[in-house]
């Protein structure tokens, strides 16, 4: 592999502290380093910005749900299809692209790593195989605990320690890299085809809430020492209003002790920020959730923004995607997975005259600008739920611009527009903020040491972009901030040019991130004591034929964590 | 050699997924099979019969023995001079298999097509419009209360799926028969129709209708005729209460509704059906797929080019359209030149206008066993048994992947699937740069 | 009556599964998939009995099998020929644009033919050719 050295760009790195000043980039074996020799291959980036490569912490792009969608939705591939080309395997977008497209696509825009937020452990094997196949990127995935059957029992149980290790057994067991709880107890009232209210309702069968699971989880988490904080779809999705519920999960951990990042995320928020009792009068939540958030450290979140544009919703919950439906009726699909999890798939088309779209997008925008810490917030938007994730230029273009904003304030619902605050929001991101909310803090908040900075030892995964900082002004022309992120100069991916003016010129294989806690030999030998009598009873498939080996991973990167336990 | 017994083996016949096979080897030979089904016992007992021990090439009309780059060479010329090649079969081997046919298909410009076309396909085609509400198998075995067969037959397509899944298994809220009631819909009194609490029998080509009854039964409509698909009124409206009043319903369906007149409408119609049972109750529809990776055919064909079967790649993007870019028309037009097979045997399963056409091109058959496809082909490359002599990806019928090991070894100079298309793949590749 | 009507399904059977494995050409996969099962009501009728061959004609093609009395009946004027070579000589190939062939629910006569032989699977690969 030749050195590379990034000459003359303006640097944003706000990992470690660099705003815009022009600096060299030193590239040598994959790794950023202080200096190269004067063999190096030099690219001279003179009045372009350069970041490290995206990172992008929450998108639906690999599994079983991501696949079912893409096998029901035929009509979504037929007009965005890509030919092959020297470099590139051919494939089809648009809103569940196929993996080969996925991974190209996030190389156009300059991003290098990606994680799936969801996958059912029993159908974890199928969400690697298809991560096997994402080119370019490297990733990983999110283990689903929230309606399991061991965790609902020792939960109930009161037994923490005995769940840490089970939690760290299934993060082995699935090549899992952190801890997912979607609509916890909810999935599993689904099997009847009932939900949960909210955080203290009862999961039937199990006599345990909501609450006692995201507590129990968030105790496990600091336990494991995971890289990430615990990463929560919270109850009430498909309710009217449901902010408060979204407070109140956040509120229900504020006393657990976390180790060096934030206990809980929660993710996608737009989908429950929202305030009121029916449809027709919903409001934004984004003022009180902005609130919690400014005022307390132990969260952080996404907003999941909303594009208005033809979408695939996609999820593990189940019971909210039904009541979706019967409101989109359009088609749906449904996978309940045994002892496990659920998942639901519906499409549905998001119509600025919509009134109930119009303030859910203004809720997204609404959370990003009242969010005062930009290491606290991340850009989403929960691909393919809000929209497709080539829409990300297109979301910074309105966090950078009130103008961008405006213009489309001005199309949208009429009623939405003045029971929203947005319009009245004067903040612009700057360039260092946007780097922070798509590279930076998504990395720090992944416990990604080697990710979403420029500095010596981290991976060389570098983005290039056609804006000069010195020049530009980011409010007046997002136009041509919105082209540029969407087509990065150079995406260097590992120390190797991926990306040339938009186009892959390359393709690499990504690696597959995964954690493991490293417990004590006696709590690992009482749990798979513990799991051997019970799987038979409660899986159709045999213990031994449960987890997934580390071969099976194209190109494993596992990271190890010292357990309390 | 000393006897080994492997256990937790995963059978690899039909797509029940079946785990718990004990089997006694000796590391070539098997002698017994246990745990699994007849269909497995015989499976993994003969895995010697109707071998193809060498490649093989057709020179002056008859199949010779030749080495296996020979057979590579011309496997990859036939391909790579072909306008439009067929790549087909799939069903039985590995999700890495598989993905090698994708590449090569892709890389020569052709069709590829998987068993889904002639079996499952209207059920794909049914759930494109309409969705599907499903679970994973042993979430049947916890809850179900009403379980129904329609168009299948398990005992003798599925033979233990009672057992681990439906009637006869243990769920952790349905502990034994008593708990569960069966439905079986048939046109015959098949030996699952037997075991049922309650047959219904139905006259031939008539499922569309009869489902269409049952879902306006379910909305309270009058239905004004006496009998519906020869089953007498009161069956219908019973059998429509039966499903609404159920805890937990599972339909499983077969070729029944697939194969017959109506096709795809007729799964569409059982789709609907159980979507609207939703709106009172909760069922799952699942479709019983036959072949052990005929779901992961699906599944990978699926995230690699966006399409679940009857991918055309000749203009080099992914096109899907069955009736058209699906093997048994595209050979039934007479269009393709070319064919490679891999453990399938079209030519004694296509209808004979389709078939016609395929044993008019060069074939090239890649399969462990002989067959009437390996006997017309050009070139033969006998491969070995996937979850036998090689271990792979394989989907279950919920799609569930599971990792099929190898327990013992191939017979010498037998190769896997995915080396023998990965060889081909890389000879067309210098083929190319050659010219 | 020396030749019924029918209408001809086709599908698994326990038999031909476990045959499969022991080879597409060896005895006991013949003897298991070129059959053709009838309800006992219409074999007396067709005035056959079990082993004797039969004609099974449709308007795609034709085939001589071997006449079994089912064990799965009643299915009267319903004749079972499971999936195989044989079964496939009587499809009809159309697909009506669903990519599937129709390979159950076909209309077709059965009529006795004791004296005519059934096809080798080389014989029936040659008759495809045609």
């Amino acid at each position: 592999m030749p050195e590379l050295l990034i000459r003359n760009g303006r640097v944003f790195d706000p990992l470690n502290g660099i705003a815009g000043e022009k600096m060299d980039i030193a590239v040598r074996n994959g790794r950023i380093v202080e200096k190269v020799s004067g063999k190096a291959r030099s690219l001279n980036v003179s009045g372009f910005t350069v970041m490290p490569g995206g990172v992008d912490i929450h998108s639906h792009i690999a599994g079983s749900k991501a696949n079912g969608a893409r096998m029901m939705r035929p009509e979504d591939h037929s007009k965005d299809p890509e030919r092959k080309t020297k470099y590139t395997r051919c494939g089809v977008g648009h809103t569940i692209p196929s993996v080969f497209t996925t991974g190209y696509r996030y190389a156009r825009m300059g991003y290098t790593t990606v994680f799936e937020p969801a996958t059912p452990p029993l159908k974890t094997r199928h969400t690697h195989e298809e991560l096997n196949d994402i080119p370019i990127i490297d990733k990983g995935c999110f283990t689903l605990f929230g309606n399991n059957w061991f965790v609902m029992e020792y939960v109930k149980q009161g037994r923490i320690e005995e769940l840490a290790a089970y939690v760290a057994w299934m993060l082995e067991a699935t090549k899992g890299y952190a801890i997912k709880i979607v609509n916890p107890g909810g999935i599993e009232a689904w099997r009847w085809g009932r939900n949960v209210r909210g955080l203290d309702d009862t999961v039937p069968n199990f006599d345990v809430t909501p609450r006692q699971i995201v507590q129990a989880l968030c105790q496990v988490n600091s336990l494991l020492n995971l890289p990430h904080a615990v990463h929560v779809h919270p109850n009430a999705l498909a309710e009217p209003g449901n902010y408060q519920t979204t407070i109140d999960t956040m509120d229900c951990v504020k006393h657990v002790q976390a180790t060096n990042h934030p206990t809980i995320h929660v993710t996608h928020v737009q989908f429950t920020g929202r305030k009121g009792w029916s449809w027709a009068d919903v409001r934004s939540g984004a003022p009180e959730i902005a609130d919690y958030v400014n005022t307390h450290d132990h969260v952080s979140i996404d907003p999941g923004q909303l594009i208005f544009t033809n979408v695939t919703w996609m999820t593990a919950d189940g019971p909210a995607m039904f009541a979706l439906f019967k409101l989109a009726k359009t088609k749906w699909l449904n996978v309940d997975v045994e002892s496990e999890t659920g998942a639901g798939v519906v499409c549905a088309t998001y119509k600025k005259s919509n009134y109930v779209n119009a303030i859910q997008w203004g809720i997204a925008l609404e959370l990003a600008l009242l969010v005062k810490n930009p290491w606290k917030i991340f850009l989403t938007t929960d691909h393919p739920n809000g929209g497709p994730f080539t829409s990300y230029p297109r979301v910074i273009s309105w966090l950078v611009s009130k103008e961008a904003r405006k213009k489309l304030l001005d199309k949208i619902n009429k009623t939405a527009r003045r029971r929203l605050d947005l319009p009245g929001i004067d903040r612009e991101y700057t360039l260092n903020e946007i780097a922070t909310i798509t590279r930076a803090a998504t990395a720090k908040s992944l416990g990604l040491e080697s990710k979403g900075h420029l500095g010596q030892g981290a991976d060389a995964d570098i983005a290039v972009y056609n804006i000069d900082p010195s020049k530009v002004d980011l409010s007046r022309d997002y136009k041509s901030v919105r082209k540029a992120f969407s087509r990065a100069v150079f995406t260097i991916k590992g120390g190797r040019i991926v990306v040339k003016n938009g186009e892959v010129v390359r393709s690499v294989q990504g690696r597959t991130f995964w954690t493991k806690p490293v417990v004590s030999e006696g709590a690992m030998r009482a749990v798979t004591s513990d799991l051997e009598s019970k799987f038979d009873d409660y899986y159709s498939v045999r213990m031994a034929n449960y987890p997934i080996h580390e071969q099976y991973l194209a190109a494993s990167e596992m990271i190890t964590t010292k357990a309390g336990v | 050699m000393s006897k080994t017994i492997s256990e937790n083996v995963i059978c690899t016949f039909c797509a029940s997924g079946c785990d718990d096979l004990e089997i006694t080897h000796n590391g070539r030979d098997i002698s017994s099979a246990r745990n699994g089904c007849a269909i497995s016992v015989s499976r993994f007992t003969s895995t010697k019969q109707s071998r193809i021990s060498r490649p093989l090439l057709r020179t002056k009309e008859r199949l010779r023995e030749t080495t296996y780059l020979k057979a590579i060479d011309r496997a990859a010329r036939i391909l790579n001079n072909a306008r439009y090649p067929v790549l087909y079969g799939w069903s039985q081997t590995s999700s890495e298999a598989i993905s090698k046919g994708i590449e090569l298909a892709e890389l020569v410009g052709g069709i590829i097509d998987n068993t889904t076309t002639s079996c499952h396909g209207p059920t794909i085609l049914g759930v494109q419009d309409v969705g599907e509400a499903t679970c994973t198998l042993g979430e049947v075995r916890h809850s179900a209360d009403l379980v129904i067969y329609w168009g299948c037959n398990p005992i003798h397509s599925h033979p233990h799926h009672t057992t681990r899944f439906t009637i006869f298994s243990k769920g952790r809220f349905r502990k034994t028969r008593k708990d569960r009631k069966l439905v079986v819909v048939d046109v015959r009194r098949t030996d699952t129709a037997k075991l049922a609490d309650r047959f219904i029998q139905i006259q031939p080509n008539t499922d569309y209708e009869l489902l269409t009854a049952l879902r306006a039964a379910l909305k309270g409509e009058e239905i004004e005729q006496d009998s519906v698909a020869g089953v007498p009124l009161e069956t219908v409206e019973e059998l429509a209460d039966m499903m609404a009043d159920c805890e937990f319903g599972a339909l499983f369906f077969g070729l029944g509704l697939t194969m017959s007149a109506g096709k795809h409408r007729n799964t569409e119609a059982a789709l609907a059906l159980v979507r609207d049972l939703n709106y009172v109750t909760k069922f799952a529809i699942i479709p019983m797929r036959g072949w052990f990776n005929v779901r992961g055919a699906n599944e990978v064909s699926t995230w690699q080019t966006g399409y679940p079967y009857a991918v055309d790649l000749t203009q080099g993007y992914p096109r899907f359209n069955p009736g058209d870019t699906s093997a048994i028309d595209a050979f039934t037009r007479g269009e393709p030149d070319a064919a490679l097979v891999v453990a399938s045997d079209p030519v004694s399963h296509f209808p004979k206008a389709a078939a016609r056409n395929l044993l008019g091109v060069p074939i090239v058959s890649v399969d462990p066993k002989r067959t009437p496809t390996t006997e017309a082909s050009e070139v033969v490359i006998p491969s070995a048994i996937i979850g036998i002599e090689t271990a792979g990806t394989i989907y279950r019928i919920d799609g569930v992947a599971l990792e099929a090991r190898k327990v013992i070894h191939p017979p010498p100079g037998i190769r896997s699937d995915v080396e023998i298309l990965d060889a081909i793949i890389k000879r067309v590749k210098a083929l190319r740069g050659r010219r | 009556m020396s030749r019924i009507e029918v209408t001809v399904i086709s599908g698994r059977s326990l038999s031909q599964a476990r045959s499969r494995e022991l080879g597409k050409f060896s005895d006991e996969y013949a003897r298991s998939v070129a059959i053709c099962e009838l309800d006992p009501e219409d074999m007396k009728e067709l005035d056959s009995i079990d082993g004797q061959n039969v004609r099974v004609t449709t308007d795609f093609g034709e085939v001589i099998v071997r006449a079994v009395t089912s064990k799965q009946a009643p299915h009267r004027r319903v004749a079972f020929v499971p999936y195989g070579p044989w079964a496939s000589m009587l499809f009809d190939p159309a697909t009506h644009a669903s990519g599937m062939p129709t390979l159950k629910g076909v209309k077709a006569t059965v009529e006795k033919a004791a004296d005519a032989k059934i096809a080798t699977l080389q014989e029936i690969t040659h008759m495809k050719a045609e």
